[in-house]
């Protein structure tokens, strides 16, 4: 007997077109998806996306050439979100460079010398000029950071260019160029998907997901416990909560910014309300101090912590690490990565003063460990499981714990990259994420005089190392730019038509 | 800008050579100096500057970081002119002589520092927008 079809939903992905890497504009018009022509198509909306758009309307593309294919209504909101649930708040500093400004693609004024002047603070300047010896790196409050990239969102008219919709992949069409289906929102379209065939695609779509710790998985599946177990990048308020109404312990995971954070947000806590929160800091790998293979690659570290300024050292933004990584390749470059990665924290004058203090008083106290398990305690709490190095069991009891860990996902958790690695040509870096040149086009997936380029965190192990950060996506955006006025799309900018677009910029005049 | 070996050469004569000179041009004539000692001094200034900058990058290896932060931008004025005063008094620059005044030496040499670091940090990078991430390469 045969099996019983269902028949496909009109303008829905047929089998045909799922099997095929690449296809024509007839299949697509048989599938009955209704098609719309852009020349640059730009998938995600978050940060990436902006700053790529914005370099291209300031080299001179109009909005009728361009789009952004993104779920999210502002390019800071993902950003934001993942900011406020780590302890940022719109007031609070994140951890970047005074010039590194996604809403403007020269970093002039930066950040430091514009708050300076709003705020009349000439101590922003003094700090400016002593970091990072006499003082700590100044850094913007995320309020700044958001509020300038609305004013630049608006002069560049970012959302002329959105489409709202998930993109569901990215495929080579015959004759050159990208076929992108995407699912618009519910009774947006007639039909269940529509394609955007375009000469360039850009795929900025983030970090693919967040990954739990292996042990906090497995507890939070086993006895379906989602309150006590939590990561620092879902919101966790309840934690703080929690220890607001009674003394409670909290163990935190993980040795980077987040756990910093985190532990700020516990320490001001503790002060501001006269709170007795004990704190468990377990350091997978505990760090006691200055560290690396020789003289000319040591970095400082102590009591657990890897210290470094920024997410990357600061010359792979520029400087020397980022004109060595780019002339190397393979098991070279996998080397490289791995000498200056680990994960690492600002030394904040701040936060060394309040982990002092909470060693001095006894409430925090840092161990390094691997946790084996953890299980639920009789009376509710958390037990962990934890083996030093030394082999010493430790076996502390909690109320909750704060994974802060910020592991991410393979890139083939998310679809579309899933998809262009099965159909679309592109293959894995030395370090297992998506290899671009260094122009950022995603190697292996050339369709005719198109190209299809991408940005940000899954491109983490090319040629240019600080991809997810606000500079590294505009050193991308730039890149890409470049390379697009190479292929005829727009002009290259040079130093008369850079100023004159600065002056714009200074004067918030359209591009 | 984090610089790069070549880049802190390229960006020191570039700048010598716009900013340097435009203050050299406002300056000197008005201290009634030597408008052609004080751009001999500027030659020096990036001659001599070679060298020093073979020390800084040499020093910068220490970082971990690889950067110069701006400070040392700033203040490496101090060695650099010292150093250059002396070989200026001694004879030692023998296409400089006779040697300016102390005060009108220090006076160009302060000035053309000081705007030249204030360009490098901030406006070199309106017009020329890949400079800072080529390590301060101009060409």
């Amino acid at each position: 007997m045969a099996t019983p079809q269902t028949p496909p939903t009109p303008g829905d992905l047929t089998p045909e077109l799922l099997a095929a890497p690449q296809w024509s504009d007839q299949m697509v018009a048989a599938a009955g998806i209704p098609m719309y022509d852009i020349p640059f198509l730009t998938i995600g909306g978050g940060i990436g996306s902006f700053v790529t758009l914005d370099y291209l309307r300031i080299y001179g593309v109009p909005t009728s050439q361009m789009r952004v294919v993104s779920n999210i209504d502002h390019p800071w909101q993902t950003y934001e979100f993942l900011t406020r649930c780590s302890q940022i708040p719109r007031p609070e500093r994140i951890r970047s460079d005074s010039a590194s400004r996604p809403d403007n693609i020269w970093g002039f004024p930066s950040y430091g010398v514009e708050e300076a002047w709003r705020e009349k603070k000439i101590s922003y300047l003094w700090q400016l000029f002593t970091e990072p010896i006499l003082n700590d790196y100044w850094t913007p409050r995320a309020g700044t950071v958001f509020r300038h990239l609305e004013r630049e969102a608006r002069r560049i008219n970012y959302w002329d260019m959105l489409v709202k919709g998930q993109v569901r992949m990215v495929r080579r069409r015959h004759g050159g160029g990208y076929f992108t289906v995407v699912t618009p929102p519910e009774g947006a379209s007639a039909t269940k998907r529509i394609v955007f065939r375009s000469r360039f695609a850009h795929i900025a779509i983030g970090y693919p997901g967040l990954k739990f710790l292996p042990d906090l998985q497995e507890f939070r599946q086993k006895y379906g416990d989602y309150q006590h177990v939590v990561n620092a990048y879902e919101p966790h308020e309840q934690v703080y909560e929690f220890l607001k109404t009674r003394p409670g312990t909290v163990v935190i995971r993980g040795g980077g910014i987040v756990a910093s954070r985190v532990l700020q947000r516990l320490f001001d806590d503790r002060e501001r309300f006269g709170l007795k929160t004990q704190i468990i800091h377990i350091f997978r790998t505990f760090i006691s101090g200055s560290h690396g293979p020789h003289i000319w690659m040591r970095r400082r570290g102590g009591d657990g912590w890897a210290y470094q300024g920024f997410n990357y050292p600061k010359s792979v933004w520029g400087g020397q690490l980022k004109a060595e990584m780019r002339k190397l390749e393979g098991a070279d470059r996998a080397r490289k990565y791995k000498e200056m990665g680990g994960t690492n924290t600002p030394k904040r004058r701040r936060w060394q003063e309040q982990m002092r203090d909470g060693r001095g008083g006894g409430y925090y106290h840092a161990v390094q460990g691997v946790v084996e398990k953890v299980e639920p305690t009789e009376d509710g709490r958390l037990l962990s499981h934890v083996r030093s190095g030394d082999g010493t069991i430790r076996q502390p009891v909690s109320d909750y714990i704060i994974d802060c860990t910020g592991l991410e996902a393979d890139i083939a958790e998310h679809r579309i990259f899933d998809d262009l690695l099965k159909h679309g040509g592109a293959y894995r870096n030395p370090v297992g994420r998506l290899e671009v040149e260094r122009h950022f086009e995603v190697k292996g997936t050339a369709s005719g005089d198109g190209a299809l380029y991408a940005s940000g965190s899954a491109t983490l192990g090319g040629y240019f190392p600080g991809v997810d950060t606000f500079l590294g996506l505009q050193i991308a955006a730039q890149e890409i730019a470049d390379d697009l006025a190479r292929r005829g799309f727009c002009r290259r900018m040079g130093p008369a038509r850079s100023t004159s677009q600065w002056l714009k910029w200074a004067l918030n005049k359209p591009v | 800008m984090v610089p790069t070996l070549i880049g802190r050469i390229q960006t020191r004569f570039f700048l010598l050579a716009t900013v340097g000179v435009l203050v050299t041009l406002i300056v000197v004539p008005l201290l009634g100096g030597d408008l052609g000692t004080g751009l001999l001094v500027l030659v020096a200034v990036g001659l001599i500057g070679v060298l020093w900058e073979l020390l800084y990058h040499f020093l910068m290896q220490f970082r971990w970081e690889k950067d110069w932060p701006t400070s040392f931008g700033l203040l490496t004025l101090v060695p650099e002119g010292l150093l250059l005063f002396f070989l200026l008094r001694s004879g030692a620059i023998s296409i400089i002589d006779p040697a300016p005044p102390a005060s009108a030496f220090w006076i160009q040499f302060i000035l053309v520092w000081g705007a030249m670091w204030l360009v490098a940090n901030g406006p070199m990078r309106v017009p020329f927008i890949r400079w800072r991430f080529r390590g301060g390469r101009v060409l």
